[in-house]
């Protein structure tokens, strides 16, 4: 695995690397510091993230969260002018180093952005076009992935019917579970969200909070939300950034009912802005 | 970048606080009108004090309906949180205060219009503590002071001390005053709910801790 990130193009997919050890990380973030040319978004911070957990990033808009969650795909490497200091170990290796095969990070660091953005394709090929990629041909392997993803993201029974329909007939709600299916189809470790449900009814927003909670049985996420009561229903813990610094992280029951730090009191009980 | 983004929340919290003050203010009444009706043998207000007991008892509805209310509507977190636990609790600990005035009361009008078998000194020496205890820990709790209200649970162990030694005493005088075993019983249970005034104070003292700090204490060893 720690070589592959260096050399592999292609992956396993059949075979998944996760391990279900409470309490180990999975990520170790080492004195981040992100840059976009001069100004400095990120401010040199520390933290572990656990594996086969839930992990929220809060804090007011323009604190960092996107960017921190986007480095640690190497996302930022598609914006002009953005680079990083410091280390997120993943495997044993700084995830920031130039060496770093990027396309096979990506697969074992997934995302899902705010705004769901499926191909202009059906709902089998918004699935199956990056396993195709990825080096899978046959058609029996694909569709077993298409069905085992969707109903992963919940999305199986409201689809199984018109598969090969454009993606775009779905609803908002479905188009970003099925932009969640895309991404557990390439079996990650870690997937990263950036507010995915901002955008949802309060439905659609119910079954991503229920997937994303049964998603941590096999994968760690890193989730960024607005919605002070999606990050306490959620996660396992919560990380309160301000000005691009970590403020305070901790457990999410002892963050939402006794935080260490006033201003993280201010900020969830919603007395600043 | 701090201005208050919560001004009617705060509005609602305001109005629930001073419910509970009202509500403290009634019940630290009825307990010292039991008192006044016990040393006057006064059963005018006696009767008066069982009477208004519905006061409390609605005041106590209305600020659980408030609580409750708020808790759903505004997502409350950390000490926003903990003081709408703390409402609920500490009127609840109020309500039955509200009781033990009535309790006092009703024994007031049990023991009626016969002559108190000696002067009473050693149970409103009592109960003054007990009162005390209880101001204390209602300006605790108004001034979400943890060190009064820390200040107030350390008497809860004399006023303990106080109530075994009473008891002791008064029933010493039934074998040689036969005929006041009703006046001798009732004074000791008033004893008995002077203690509990302490107990409730300590309680409500309790909350105020818990309320600045997030942490569960016991000040009632
Ligand atoms: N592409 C970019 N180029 C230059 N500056 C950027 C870029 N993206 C973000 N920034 C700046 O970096 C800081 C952090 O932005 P970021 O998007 O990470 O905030 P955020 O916490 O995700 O906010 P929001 O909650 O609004 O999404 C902001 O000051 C922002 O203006
Ligand atoms: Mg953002």
């Amino acid at each position: 695995m720690v070589t592959a990130l260096k050399e592999r193009t292609t992956m396993d997919v059949t075979a998944p690397s996760h391990h279900n050890d409470r309490l180990e990380s999975i990520l170790s973030v080492n004195n981040l510091q992100i840059f976009y040319g001069e100004k400095r978004a990120v401010n040199g911070i520390s933290m572990e993230i656990e594996k086969n957990s839930v992990t929220a990033l809060i804090g007011p808009s323009g604190c960092g969260k996107s960017t921190f969650l986007r480095s640690i795909n190497r996302m930022n490497d598609l914006i002009p002018g953005s680079y990083a200091k410091g280390e997120i170990i993943y495997e044993g290796l700084n995830i920031l180093a130039e060496d770093i095969n990027v396309t096979a990070l990506r697969k074992e660091i997934g995302m899902v952005f705010q705004k769901p953005n499926p191909f202009p394709k059906s709902i089998y090929e918004n699935i199956t076009h990056a396993l195709k990629f990825a080096g899978i041909k046959k058609k029996s392997k694909l569709d077993e992935i298409v069905e085992e993803s969707l109903r992963n993201a919940a999305l199986w029974d409201e689809v199984k019917d018109r598969l090969h329909s454009s993606a775009y007939s779905l609803s908002g709600g479905q188009q970003q579970r099925l932009c969640i299916a895309r991404t557990i189809a390439m079996k990650p470790n870690v997937i990263l969200l950036d507010e995915p449900a901002s955008a949802l009814d309060p439905i659609s927003n119910a079954k991503v909070e229920d997937l994303i909670v049964d998603l941590k049985k096999d994968y760690s996420i890193v989730i960024v939300t607005h919605n002070m009561q999606q990050a306490s229903r959620i996660s396992d813990k919560t990380a309160f950034f301000l000005n691009g610094d970590l403020i305070e992280y901790d457990r999410t029951e002892k963050i939402f009912t006794n935080p260490s730090v006033e201003k993280t009191e201010e900020y969830i009980s919603g007395r600043f802005g | 970048m701090f201005m208050n983004t919560r001004s009617n929340f705060d509005e609602s919290l305001k109005e629930l606080k001073s419910l509970q003050l009202k509500m403290a203010d009634e019940a630290e009444t009825a307990i010292k009108n039991a008192m006044l009706s016990l040393l006057n043998q006064d059963i005018e207000l006696a009767n008066k004090v069982i009477n208004n007991d519905n006061i409390i008892d609605d005041l106590e509805y209305e600020i659980h309906e408030k609580a409750l209310m708020l808790i759903a509507m505004q997502s409350p977190v950390a000490k926003d949180l903990r003081r709408l636990h703390v409402a609920l609790r500490v009127s609840s600990e109020v309500e039955r205060l509200g009781d033990i005035a009535v309790n006092i009361a009703k024994s007031v009008v049990h023991i009626g219009d016969e002559k108190h078998l000696k002067e009473l000194i050693d149970i409103p020496r009592m109960m003054e503590m007990a009162l005390e205890m209880l101001t204390e820990a209602i300006t605790a709790f108004y001034a979400e002071d943890p060190a009064l209200a820390k200040k107030c649970a350390e008497k809860d162990d004399q006023v303990d001390k106080m109530f075994g030694e009473l008891v002791k005493e008064l029933l010493t005088y039934i074998p040689q005053n036969p005929d006041f075993t009703n006046q001798i019983i009732q004074l000791a249970f008033v004893c008995r709910f002077i203690e509990r005034i302490a107990d409730h104070s300590t309680n409500i003292a309790e909350n105020v801790v818990y309320l600045e700090t997030g942490k569960r204490f016991n000040l009632n060893k």
